[in-house]
């Protein structure tokens, strides 16, 4: 691993001419912020708004047109198109953020500067790092960075959506879908049982006879009274899940022979979803951000780094105590975040931070469900106060309302991402 | 309905210190408040109003040939349910259940005429016997306190932050309802009747519970100013 040592001692020439951090107070402070996510753009947007000017808020962030991994499940599933899940950053530009296509290369937390990938170095006063999650590509032996095609990930929004969606399309009449679901944590806990769902659906339309089989690491799993209630009434004998008990783990996949060892039997797969175990993106790492967890402890009041009070870490990179990583968690974490920072750098008002989180699922068409909780920070962690889940048995109306809830939650939470 | 009038009466006689008994009687009476627009008993059919025979134990927006409010729909999907908790805090003020309600009322201020008007009514709902009071801790209209706290604008901006993730910032209404550009104390009573949990929906319950007296009217005040700025650039 770089640290970030190494990294100052080859980039001090450079850094000077751009770097030196305006001192607070005699000219406009610098926010940068790494990654144009949940988390990422809703800080910049906020700081850039709220601060009227009074700081200078850049964003890095490679890609150009943003595809959320959020609802990328229901475009599986035929009910978004892939365009309505993509989206671009004229609407920050526009609001006063600085909108820097290229990749965060390395960050040195002495000198506060950002390097990018196209060389030149970035100076802070205040850096926020929402990076989101990459892989542990050595957790599943047999599948590794090269596979990902054979066996799709599917879990950043994007083309591995579009990839998975075109292999169900594809998979012969009466084949086997075999997905592998993470450990925990993991981004967006009832997902891969949304993504079996939607699936499911998919499937019982243009192949009936097709079978999905769900290899879990976990015990049990998010909303799984509504899910395993869903399966049963919408796609009976369709779905099987899983899980340790039974398979004593997955041991191998061996991708040439479309193969999944577990220590109970051998699962031939047709298309196979591999989610692998995850940690925070590769710059949280880079930065020196993370714990021995692969996450980034934060103080909880102010999602600022419990490493470095000049970073802000946000989202699925964070280890947010209670919340679970999710695009709402990462939006309401950058608000108290935005809060914080334009505070310290401008001296305006601070209010005490609050946090929530929902999470809806599509089981199958107007069948929604959600869960959700509020959390408060302490001294210790952002803890759960209070929370609520769709009951099973709930009347089709409920469902539906809650369905059209989360479209409306899809529209919000992207203008409030992106303007 | 006179008969379980008699009833209430005879039950509380015993009492050292009754509780004033809700008089049906009286209640016919207040029913000329409702009666241009809902009819109740043998023949009753809707009119401007849906008909109000059977209405306790019913869900909200539950019956057939009636053009409800789609906030009257929302509210019935979410889970109201019309008992003596949530009739009497809808007919106190409507819009502090159901914010665009179709019944253009502006509410029965008096907690005794209230408690009359219902038991009038639930004598044309099955089991009556069966149907609790409402309990007299029911408090369907603002709090005083609620009512006269001033709200902070900036306060309100932080916090409207976490409404703006759900609710669209300019007033689009697909799938969650629109909360721009209402008036303070629509938007209070609102609140109000999600923390009191007589508004069902269970996101909501779960944010307004957290949110004191002074975050219900800053929120208020932020949003009622909010639509009349200019959009953001």
């Amino acid at each position: 691993m770089q640290t970030r040592r190494s990294f100052l001692g080859a980039t001090a020439a450079g850094a000077a001419a751009l770097a030196a951090p305006a001192a607070i107070g005699q000219a406009r402070p610098r926010l940068v912020v790494i990654g144009g996510g949940a988390g990422g753009a809703t800080m910049a947007r906020y700081v850039a708004r709220d601060a009227g000017g009074a700081v200078d808020v850049v964003l890095i962030e490679p890609t150009r047109t943003y595809y959320t991994c959020f609802f990328s499940n229901l475009y599986l599933g035929g009910f978004r198109d892939y365009d309505s899940l993509g989206h671009g950053y004229g609407g920050l530009a526009t609001g006063g953020v600085n909108v820097v296509h290229d990749t965060a290369a390395g960050v040195d937390r002495d000198a506060r500067t950002v390097r990018l990938a196209s060389g030149p170095d970035i100076a802070y006063d205040a850096l926020a790092v929402a990076p989101g999650i990459d892989f542990r590509w050595d957790s599943l032996p047999g599948y590794g960075v090269e596979h990902q095609n054979a066996m799709p990930h599917a879990w950043k929004g994007g083309s591995q959506t579009q990839l998975l969606k075109a292999q169900l399309e594809a998979m012969r009449p009466g084949g086997v879908f075999v997905m592998i679901a993470p450990p925990n944590p993991y981004r967006c806990p009832p997902g891969p049982y949304e993504r079996v769902s939607m699936a499911a659906h998919l499937l019982t339309q243009i192949n009936p006879t097709a079978k999905i089989i769900v290899l879990d690491t976990k015990k049990s799993f998010s909303k799984q009274a509504l899910f395993s209630e869903g399966w049963a009434q919408h796609y009976p004998g369709m779905v099987d899940w899983l899980p340790p008990s039974i398979t004593e783990g997955v041991q191998r996949i061996d991708v040439a022979a479309m193969t999944v060892e577990t220590g109970f039997d051998s699962f031939k797969a047709d298309v196979a979803n591999v989610i692998p175990a995850q940690k925070a993106g590769r710059i949280a790492e880079a930065a020196g951000l993370t714990d021995d967890s692969g996450f980034c402890p934060i103080v909880p009041a102010t999602m600022q780094s419990a490493l470095d009070e000049n970073v802000h870490v946000l989202g699925d990179a964070a280890i947010a105590g209670d919340m679970p990583k999710s695009g709402f968690s990462a939006n309401s974490q950058a608000k108290a975040a935005a809060m914080a920072v334009r505070a310290r750098l401008t001296g305006s008002r601070v209010f005490p931070p609050r946090y929530s989180n929902t999470c809806w699922s599509l089981i199958a068409t107007d069948d929604g469900v959600k869960v959700g909780a509020r959390y408060e920070a302490t001294g210790e962690k952002i803890a759960s106060v209070d929370s609520f889940i769709s009951q099973t048995g709930e009347d089709a109306a409920l469902r539906k309302q809650t369905y059209e809830e989360s479209l409306g939650w899809y529209a919000g939470i992207t203008a409030d991402m992106f303007g | 309905m006179l008969r379980y009038g008699v009833l209430a009466l005879s039950l509380a006689l015993p009492a050292a210190a009754p509780a004033p008994a809700a008089d049906p009687e009286r209640g016919a009476a207040l029913f000329s408040e409702c009666s241009g627009c809902h009819m109740v008993g043998d023949g009753a059919r809707h009119r401007v109003g849906p008909h109000l025979n059977g209405v306790f134990g019913r869900r909200a927006a539950g019956l057939d040939g009636y053009t409800y409010s789609k906030d009257m729909i929302r509210a019935g999907a979410d889970g109201l349910e019309w008992t003596p908790e949530t009739l009497d805090a809808y007919i106190a003020n409507p819009r502090a259940l159901v914010t665009r309600t179709r019944m253009s009322y502006r509410g029965m201020k008096d907690p005794a005429e209230r408690a009359d008007l219902l038991a009038f009514l639930r004598g044309y709902s099955a089991s009556p016997r069966d149907i609790p009071e409402a309990p007299p801790t029911a408090e369907p209209t603002l709090p005083a306190a609620l009512a006269g706290v001033a709200g902070d604008r900036d306060y309100g901006e932080y916090l409207a932050s976490e409404c703006v993730t759900c609710h669209q910032a300019d007033g689009s209404d697909a799938g969650i309802p629109s909360i721009v550009g209402w008036p303070e104390e629509d938007f209070k009573a609102a609140l109000h009747g999600y923390r009191a949990k007589l508004r069902a929906n269970q996101a909501m319950q779960l944010i307004a519970a957290t949110l004191g007296d002074e975050e219900i009217a800053s929120l208020a005040t932020f949003f009622a100013t909010h639509a009349q700025q200019p959009a953001a650039p």
